[in-house]
């Protein structure tokens, strides 16, 4: 078949460069066993959050130690666990050889220098930047009852203006309000933050948790039970103040 | 266009067959011609109930894989000349139905009925997500007792995240609350949850109480629909649920004890 050349194409594809963001994986440990369990941990406080993730692994610690790593192994875990490794960077030319033929990319790009809480969303540096507005933090508003079974993750916070059942779970990586009876179970901060709260008219919550420190509904003060309130985290602390 | 009617309650045993029987008899008494599909597949119970069990030929199974056409499986009730009933197969289970089959059935009855009523098995499986997912509106059937609230509570969720409406973004399915097995004594004496209970909880439309009755198993046993026996409080119940249903005012009765008439209070005074 010959394509006729002489008349110009209308493009059908162009090419540009973009800035996207991708939680980096920054490994500090080469011993799969425990990363493999710390993974878990991770997933399970949020497992949608990480379900089809991308991510970028960044072997710098690592190598800076003089660690070896099985590159094929550890990718093989990621994606069992439902992550879509997109690149690897800090990594040495055995590694780099490693991820290609696994069909994955190197990234050349100097490791950082400075301590990145892997909670932080880290940026590729691609080779021209175009200039994007930061991407706003993506709130969640539902007015209408969450039942039980049924979960919700938001990655900002997480407003709900109706009842949560027994049996629910709602998440959320900022503050969550629930402007009716919370029976369900309530995961502020879930990627850590520990300044989000809960707010809820009427707590009968059966778990409420921020940034991992959690009490169930045996745990709280009766007083509180069945009051408007607001549970904020004080030094590694859960308070439960009335409102 | 027919208007496709899920019951179903997440729980067993609650009455979800009964009140099926009993809202498409009532939906045909009202001359809207009507089908009721049994999508228990396994362990049918709607021809019993309906009194139609020594007619069935063939059944729902038998439509879906086309062994049979609708004309051939859909049984006439010998009551009601507008309602029809189409029974499950005994001898399959729950994987013998598709969602593509399951659809095809419906779409044909939708060009003939103004009703279709699916009675959903027990559970949160196949069968019962087949049974809500074309639905238009809900019946939940709930008890007045916790697990069957919150299974309830468990079905509601299911049915606003998983039906054809919620996937294709249409207009949420229209859920009501019917509460079946109600008795105002035991509930004055806490051994049951309220009305009012029971929609703090579920905060949803109520469509009608069905006190607990003797003839509502009268009914079954005999396999006539509830709705028929005129005199019961239930079937007065089932009647004021169909009129509300289809947009009628009607006061809730059968939420409070019943209090003895004057001549009860005369007899008993001497």
């Amino acid at each position: 078949m010959s394509i006729d050349t002489r008349e110009p194409a209308k493009p059908v594809l162009e090419f540009k460069n973009a800035t996207l963001n991708v939680p980096v994986l920054i490994l500090h440990s080469a011993n799969l066993a425990q990363i493999e369990h710390q993974l878990l941990e991770k997933i399970s406080q949020a497992p949608d959050f990480f379900k089809h993730s991308p991510i970028v692994l960044d072997l710098h610690d690592i190598n800076s130690h003089d660690l070896s790593l099985d590159v094929q192994t550890l990718i093989e875990l990621l994606r069992t666990n439902h992550f879509l490794p997109v690149g690897i960077r800090g990594g040495n030319d055995e590694q780099n050889q490693q991820a290609l033929t696994l069909g994955i990319p190197y990234h050349s790009s100097q490791a950082v220098t400075h301590p990145v809480s892997e909670k932080k969303v880290e940026t590729l540096k691609p080779s021209v930047t175009i200039e994007q507005p930061a991407e706003p933090v993506e709130n969640k508003f539902i007015n209408t009852p969450v039942r039980s079974g049924q979960r919700i993750y938001s990655r900002g916070d997480l407003i709900i203006a109706a009842t949560v059942s027994a049996g629910a779970e709602i998440m959320a990586e900022g503050n969550i309000h629930v402007y009716g009876a919370l029976r369900g179970r309530a995961l502020a901060g879930v990627q850590g933050n520990p300044n989000s709260r809960i707010f809820c008219s009427r707590l009968e919550a059966e778990l409420i948790s921020i940034a991992g420190n959690y009490k169930i509904n045996d745990e709280i003060d009766s007083d509180n039970l069945n009051k408007p309130v607001q549970i904020f985290l004080q030094e590694h602390a859960l308070i439960i103040e009335s409102i | 266009m027919a208007r496709i009617i899920v019951v179903t309650s997440g729980k067993g045993g609650v009455g979800k067959t009964t009140t099926s029987a009993a809202i498409a008899m009532g939906l045909a008494k009202k001359g809207h011609k009507t089908a009721v599909i049994d999508f228990d597949v396994g362990l049918r119970n709607l021809d019993l109930i309906m009194g139609c069990e020594r007619r069935v030929v063939y059944d729902f199974v038998n439509v879906i894989n086309e062994e049979a056409t609708l004309n051939q499986a859909l049984i006439k009730d010998k009551r009601c000349n507008q309602l029809y009933i189409l029974p499950a197969s005994q001898t399959r289970d729950k994987d013998a139905l598709t969602k593509e089959g399951v659809g095809k059935v419906l779409e044909e009855l939708s060009k003939d009925f103004k009703y279709i009523v699916c009675d959903s098995p027990a559970g949160i499986e196949r069968g019962a997500n087949l049974a809500m997912y074309f639905a238009d509106d809900a019946f939940v059937v709930t008890n007045p007792e916790v697990a069957s609230v919150r299974d309830s509570d468990r079905m509601l969720g299911i049915l606003s995240s998983k039906s054809r409406r919620a996937e294709q973004g249409d207009e949420p399915i229209k859920e009501y609350l019917l509460l079946t097995r109600y008795s105002p004594a035991r509930v004055k004496v806490g051994e049951m949850l309220s009305v009012d209970d029971v929609q703090d909880i579920l905060s949803l439309h109520l469509l009608g109480v069905i006190p607990e009755s003797q003839s509502v198993l009268n009914a079954s046993n005999s396999g006539v629909p509830v709705i028929l026996d005129e005199q019961s409080d239930a079937g007065q119940a089932y009647s004021d649920v169909v009129a509300r249903y289809l947009g009628e005012e009607r006061p809730h009765r059968f939420i409070e004890e019943e209090k003895k008439g004057l001549f009860g209070k005369l007899f008993r005074s001497k």
